[in-house]
């Protein structure tokens, strides 16, 4: 049964990218009908119940394991503070969840905002140009065959490795040496050259654009920047939106670099702002718990839009990124 | 390929080799740079700081530096409970959402992913009150059920960071492996099931084999963030500062060494020793696990 909605669904929206991950299977999509089902899987419930019930109870006690703490924490965010210090964690009491909002929006001018905008802004803005050169990258990579290319594509696998203190102190000091630290070019310039989009970049292109197409265009007279611009990257949407959005989660996620190279608060991520607000307590013994935990279910929320947006992007890079 | 085609094909990679020089290897050149040298104070500290060439004391004074040794090995050890935890945990839920129907297997696939689309500082931050015995839910939890469990002790804290790494990783993890898991060829469990072998058997020799590949790539990915762990301590360390010393982790030594003590020619050693070391696991675990598929 596991072949059928899934493969409906996943082969035909992203058959052409995850062919090589989920291989076989897609190939054979049953067509519909239930007998046809019953032929290539037979119904694993008929043939034991009781291991389908064990099973299912497994996955509903993980299910329950991987939702409570968000429950929580939406819980926590409509009470006040007497209803979080005393009563019952899971279930509600009271109904001040407006209160906390307003709390959060005008907490010291509303820096809550100037946070979500910066992240929003290192996050879309560097993604943005780090997939552009990405594809750049990887199309020249998987499609050109020029001196020194082994060079590239080994440095590119190769700074997987490179633990992110040795980058991050150096730059910073480097930064610091040209006036960029504490600037929002000090977030933005790191997040354009990211070797983990490049290699995406590379296995889409060698997924989608066959050399055929790129001689037929040449000999039509066409550029090689035109090429670029008008064929590959129309026929690269998909992988470029993949490479986009996990791009963007990585830059929205970020900490050690954005703690290393901004300083003064009104550059500060969203994550930093989180951190800074739940270290309060221990510095000035002022207890913000509320507006950390509204925060930081306000900072969910457009990760979560995103990503329930996009989730056939992200399926397919996840699998493909771990599986090439 | 003509020649002058190949020259413009080079040319789409400039942009980001230039990129690559400046963000990662002019910085790694000048860590390494930078580690050869020791701020040096003249006289009695009266006199301007100088910058002085030692060469590879820093080096020789990392490797014995006792916190920072304690701290590596703290390090692995966790890595070493807490990955085969989390990657069992894993592997046993991407093979569950493969035997039940599709319909199922759907839902809670999205369910299980949850965790992976909250920022880890954030869940960080609402673990850390979950533990909390002021605010969390859990000392209550524990106290109806006779424990006195208190999260922020120091025998505590590493189960505690444990788990919510695994929390936060199982989604991930279960997806890579689910997804290897969909290209095992169907007609072998066929095979199997004519020749009567169980679900379970069929599981732990048809499937688990298979993913092999899957649960070697999601060890090491894991194991080269561990050796990294930053976020999660540095959060805890807010809550209980008497727990989670500033020399909890590697990096955190090299972060406070850098920033904290202003000692940045050592941090630099230190960042430098620690890609060694990672570069060494991340090899010696690889050729570990291939050779064994021989």
């Amino acid at each position: 049964m596991a072949l059928t909605e899934n493969r409906k669904e996943d082969g035909a929206e992203n058959g052409r990218e995850s062919g090589g991950a989920n291989g076989t299977a897609t190939a054979t999509v049953p067509p519909r009908g239930r007998t046809v089902r019953r032929l290539t899987r037979p119904d694993p419930a008929a043939r034991s119940r009781g291991g389908q019930r064990f099973l299912l109870v497994g996955l509903v006690l993980a299910g329950a394991y991987s939702l409570f703490p968000v429950w929580w924490l939406i819980v926590a965010s409509t009470k006040d503070r007497v209803g979080l210090y005393q009563s019952n964690g899971l279930w509600f009491s009271g109904m001040h969840l407006w209160d906390n909002l307003h709390q959060v929006f005008t907490y010291e001018d509303g820096i809550f905002l100037r946070w979500t905008a910066n992240s929003f802004l290192y996050a879309g803005v560097g993604s943005l140009g780090g997939t552009l050169i990405a594809l750049a990258t990887g199309y020249g990579l998987a499609r050109f065959d020029f001196p020194g290319r082994g060079v590239v594509f080994a440095a590119v696998v190769g700074s997987f490795l490179i633990p992110i203190a040795l980058l991050t102190l150096p730059l910073y000091l480097l930064f610091s040496a040209i006036g960029l630290v504490d600037t929002p070019w000090a977030m933005l310039i790191p997040c354009l050259i990211n070797p983990f989009s490049v290699y995406l970049a590379k296995v889409y292109t060698e997924a989608t654009i066959p050399f055929e197409l790129l001689e037929a265009a040449r000999i039509d007279g066409a550029g090689e920047l035109r090429i670029f611009f008008s064929i590959v990257l129309r026929m690269m949407t998909t992988g470029g939106a993949t490479v986009f959005l996990l791009a963007f989660v990585n830059t929205w996620n970020a900490f050690f670099l954005p703690l290393t190279v901004l300083r003064g608060e009104e550059n500060w991520t969203l994550n930093l702002g989180l951190y800074n607000w739940s270290g309060k307590r221990l510095e000035s013994g002022i207890d913000v718990t509320s507006l950390v935990l509204t925060g930081a279910l306000l900072s969910i929320i457009p990760m979560a839009i995103m990503m329930v947006a996009m989730r056939r992007y992200w399926r397919t890079g996840v699998t493909l990124g771990a599986l090439k | 390929m003509i020649r002058s085609q190949r020259w413009k094909g080079a040319a789409f990679t400039v942009p980001f080799q230039l990129g690559f020089v400046f963000l990662y290897l002019l910085p790694i050149g000048y860590a390494v740079y930078q580690s050869m040298f020791l701020q040096k104070q003249s006289g009695l500290g009266l006199g301007s700081a100088t910058k002085e060439f030692v060469g590879l004391e820093n080096y020789g004074q990392g490797l014995t530096d006792a916190a920072f040794m304690t701290s590596i090995l703290r390090v692995v050890l966790f890595a070493c409970v807490q990955i085969p935890f989390m990657l069992l945990v894993s592997l046993v839920l991407a093979l569950a959402l493969d035997a039940v129907t599709s319909k199922v297997a759907g839902r809670f696939r999205i369910l299980l992913l949850v965790p992976y689309m909250i920022p880890g500082v954030v869940a960080a931050i609402v673990w850390v009150n979950l533990y909390s015995p002021e605010v969390g839910p859990l000392t209550p939890l524990g106290e109806l059920f006779g424990f006195d469990w208190n999260f922020f002790a120091p025998s505590m804290v590493w189960p505690a960071i444990g788990n919510l790494l695994t929390w936060h990783g199982i989604g991930y993890n279960m997806v890579i492996i689910y997804s290897a898991l969909q290209g095992v060829p169907r007609e072998l469990f066929e095979a199997a099931r004519l020749d009567g072998a169980s679900e379970l058997r069929i599981a732990l020799s048809i499937k688990v084999p298979f993913v092999r590949g899957a649960l070697v790539l999601t060890a090491l990915l894991s194991i080269i963030q561990m050796l990294q762990i930053f976020n999660e301590p540095a959060l805890f360390r807010n809550v209980t500062p008497q727990t989670v010393s500033d020399s909890f982790t590697p990096i955190m030594i090299i972060y406070n060494q850098a920033f904290n003590a202003g000692n940045y020619h050592y941090a630099a050693a230190l960042s430098v020793l620690l890609a060694l070391i990672l570069g060494v696991a991340s090899f010696l675990f690889y050729r570990l696990t291939s050779r064994e598929a021989d």
